[in-house]
């Protein structure tokens, strides 16, 4: 039995208390990238009653993501983005969820972003990070940005940490385990730092920071 | 002297792109904010540094 929306804020509120939750609700968070990182980050920021998410990503759920990316054996082959969508939805049935399947570029970029708040970087190839950091640290230099690097390998989690570099991006991560110089990626890791992001989003909401 | 992710170099008067292949930076890879703000990489070689600037040059490395 899904619980109504009524009763879904009401114990959001009871968790976070009415002011923070109402910050939370009125937010809009994008997270541009769906992999360990993005489908991490996009469940944690559902179940903290975000209201609303825009997710994107061009590729479809392949059978080695499922060691660390929030979806099911059944969603092989689709889309990312619904099928995340679609996870999220059953976490959180009234958030708003606005998805893109295509890869983000210095072009589309507005289309996918101008609304958010806070923006999540979380793509898998050290260039595409730092095109996307540019371009929204250039177009938007007042919105929020929130990216990761270094997390993959078997090594310390307590190694990931959240750097502020400027008033309005900061950084998660170990900053140098690369994944094609380390064993890989493991779920716990990669979540540790999607966990590390997250929360820097509800610290931001909340001028925590 | 030019702060550069935390440590002083007497380094005042360089030019940005110079700085960043000397200290063997891939500029594909990375951001640069000079004082808090962002340099776009087609100003990498038209940017001095000057003294006094607080520079955070950010690696990317990949996973996710």
């Amino acid at each position: 039995m899904i619980p109504t929306k009524e009763e879904l804020q009401k114990a959001f509120e009871e968790r976070h208390g009415k002011e923070l939750q109402k910050l939370f609700a009125d937010a809009v968070v994008a997270v541009c990238g769906l992999g360990g990182l993005g489908s991490n980050i996009a469940v944690s920021l559902a179940r903290a009653g975000i209201g609303k998410l825009i997710i994107a990503d061009f590729d479809k759920v392949d059978i080695t993501n499922l060691h660390r990316q929030q979806y099911k054996a059944n969603q092989i082959g689709e889309y990312k983005a619904n099928a995340l969508k679609q996870n999220l939805q059953e976490i959180s049935p009234y958030i708003e969820i606005e998805e893109h399947i295509t890869k983000i570029t210095e072009e589309n970029i507005s289309d996918i972003v101008g609304e958010a708040d806070i923006i999540c970087e979380a793509f898998d190839k050290a260039s595409e990070k730092s095109v996307l950091v540019n371009a929204v640290s250039e177009k938007y230099p007042d919105k929020y940005l929130v990216a990761a690097s270094g997390m993959a390998g078997i090594g310390s989690p307590n190694l990931i940490t959240t750097r502020r570099v400027t008033k309005h991006f900061y950084l998660c991560g170990d900053g140098v385990s690369d994944v094609d110089s380390t064993n890989g990626l493991f779920a716990p890791r990669v979540m540790l730092c999607a966990a590390h992001q997250a929360q820097t989003v509800l610290r931001i909401l909340a001028n925590a920071e | 002297m030019v702060k550069i992710n935390g440590t002083q170099f007497d380094i005042s008067s360089t030019i940005l792109s110079d700085y960043l292949r000397q200290a063997d930076y891939d500029t594909k890879t990375i951001a640069v904010e000079i004082n808090e703000e962002i340099v776009p990489k087609s100003l990498y070689d038209k940017t001095v540094l000057n003294d006094g600037d607080v520079v955070e040059i950010v690696n990317f490395v990949g996973g996710g």
